[in-house]
């Protein structure tokens, strides 16, 4: 054989093995990723009938990969006159975490890392410094000389992670709560850097969750199972308070140290806390505007 | 350069094609919130108004004697002023409630029942009425909804609520909050290595 030819077989077979190299990830497609999801556009582009396409093959999938007939997603729009506001009072916090365990019940959350939207800080009297609260403390509380502070996403009117996001995968909805298109999410995870409050995660791989375990009522832009690669957050379990119900966070708390309500109604729970105590917003000098507000007893 | 020109309007189609986005769709909001038509409720425990007594019943419970259960058929001559006085049943009961004698709250009358500074006397299912009267502002924070767990719905046009009561969590005779361990551990992949953390 000449060394022409010998060459040219050398590199047209290199070239094969490229390029069939190049095109094996599309061989290992996931089983759940087809040409609707795709082609799916952001959730603020779709019509109410495209949203109930989604919802419907997102229901299905679910059903089918957990075997419950009860998982029921919906969409629950935002209502007319109520924009949402969540107050929290750091003199009756005991620490417990019964919130993040509601959350992290309520919002599917993997089970194996207990994942959950809201972190618990123990605190030292006497410091605002949230870089030096402990969230990893494991003793009976409250002790003494701490306080106890849950961060959770403070759904700001001026939203860093919302400003950040290359591919408007997350907005303000007109209620005032932060919502991501998992769909459209692209897992860049500018927001995670954005947020001050460390409020986001991210999806390392697809939350596990047994499936008896899982929580049927979902919400299209809530608490619906995530896919993988994909940041998510508190949303006020919108597919709750939408609904009128109380966030799941709320209904754990034992002390009443979590106040909900809406904001634009002068009669409610939050507005008489947000008109009588001294309610102060974390670290207000970023100018992120929260609607979360923390205050303390005097 | 000039041989690119006819390329640009090209170019510019394209940049278009991928500029313009599909309008944002408005959502039909959800009709505001009607009037409450729903009840806020007080849960009411079943130890209120009873003592528990030592050991379980026949089905492992706790076991629960209402007040009336004795003090139906007698009453004492008088109630007396501090837990040392105490027989039968309540002897050896903790208290630590500030320098309170029992009869600030219990009626001296008719044990069974609770009695207002007023001198008005309460059944013991009104019992925070009687907890008000030195603590006004945790009774004002919880008029308000920023005392007390509470579960139901925010918007009483849709749903009723249910709030606990005070001796849900404030023991009557030693009322301090006892606290307990947290619940859910972080498992933080950078605090805690080798669980595969999410955080």
């Amino acid at each position: 054989m000449k060394r022409r030819v010998a060459l040219k077989v050398v590199g047209a077979t290199l070239g094969a093995a490229a390029f069939a190299r190049a095109l094996a990830p599309l061989a290992q497609l996931r089983d759940d990723a087809n040409m609707d999801e795709f082609l799916q556009k952001n959730y603020r582009e779709l019509t109410e009938e495209q949203v109930g396409d989604v919802i419907a093959r997102l229901q299905a999938d679910a059903r089918k990969k957990y075997g419950r007939d009860d998982i029921t997603i919906k969409d629950p729009h935002a209502i007319e006159g109520v924009e949402f506001g969540y107050a929290l009072n750091l003199s009756m916090c005991i620490g417990c975490r019964r919130c993040a365990e509601a959350c992290h019940k309520e919002n599917n959350h993997d089970r194996k890392t207990n994942n959950s939207y809201i972190r618990v800080l123990e605190m030292k009297q006497g410091s605002m410094d949230m870089g030096q609260g402990n969230a990893d403390y494991d003793h009976p509380v409250p002790q003494k000389g701490k306080y106890y502070m849950p961060v959770q996403c403070q759904q700001c009117d001026n939203a860093p992670c919302v400003k950040v996001c290359p591919v408007q995968a997350t907005w303000k909805e007109p209620d005032g709560v932060v919502v991501v298109d998992y769909n459209w999410c692209i897992g860049c995870r500018y927001c995670m850097a954005a947020c001050p409050y460390h409020a986001r995660r991210f999806n390392w791989k697809k939350p596990e969750i047994p499936a008896d375990e899982i929580n049927p009522n979902q919400g299209l832009l809530s608490n619906r199972v995530r896919p993988q690669g994909v940041v998510e957050k508190c949303t006020f379990c919108l597919h709750r308070t939408r609904n009128g119900q109380l966030p799941a966070c709320l209904e754990a708390c034992p002390t009443g140290a979590r106040v909900f309500g809406n904001l634009l109604d002068p009669k409610s729970d939050i507005r008489w806390v947000l008109e009588n105590k001294r309610v102060f917003v974390l670290k207000e000098e970023l100018g992120t505007r929260p609607r979360f507000f923390y205050f303390f007893d005097v | 350069m000039a041989r690119a020109l006819p390329l640009l309007p090209t170019l510019a189609a394209l940049t278009a094609v991928i500029a313009c986005n599909a309008p944002v769709q408005e959502r039909t909001k959800q009709p505001a919130p009607g009037p409450a038509s729903h009840p806020v409720t007080i849960r009411q425990p079943a130890a209120l108004g009873g003592l528990l007594v030592k050991g379980t019943s026949a089905n492992a419970q706790k076991m629960h004697v209402g007040c009336d259960t004795c003090h139906s058929l007698r009453t004492p001559a008088t109630v007396p002023r501090d837990t040392k006085q105490l027989s039968s049943i309540h002897r050896g009961l903790k208290v630590q409630h500030g320098r309170l004698p029992c009869t600030s709250c219990h009626d001296s009358k008719s044990p069974q029942n609770l009695r207002l500074a007023s001198g008005e006397r309460i059944s013991s299912a009104e019992v925070m009425r009687l907890c008000g009267q030195c603590h006004g502002s945790q009774k004002r924070d919880y008029d308000h909804g920023a005392h007390g767990g509470m579960q139901g719905y925010w918007d009483l046009s849709r749903g009723p609520r249910t709030r606990n009561n005070c001796v849900h969590c404030h023991a009557p005779h030693t009322p301090a909050y006892v606290g307990g361990r947290p619940v859910l551990p972080l498992k933080d992949r950078f605090l805690s290595p080798n669980t595969g953390g999410n955080r």
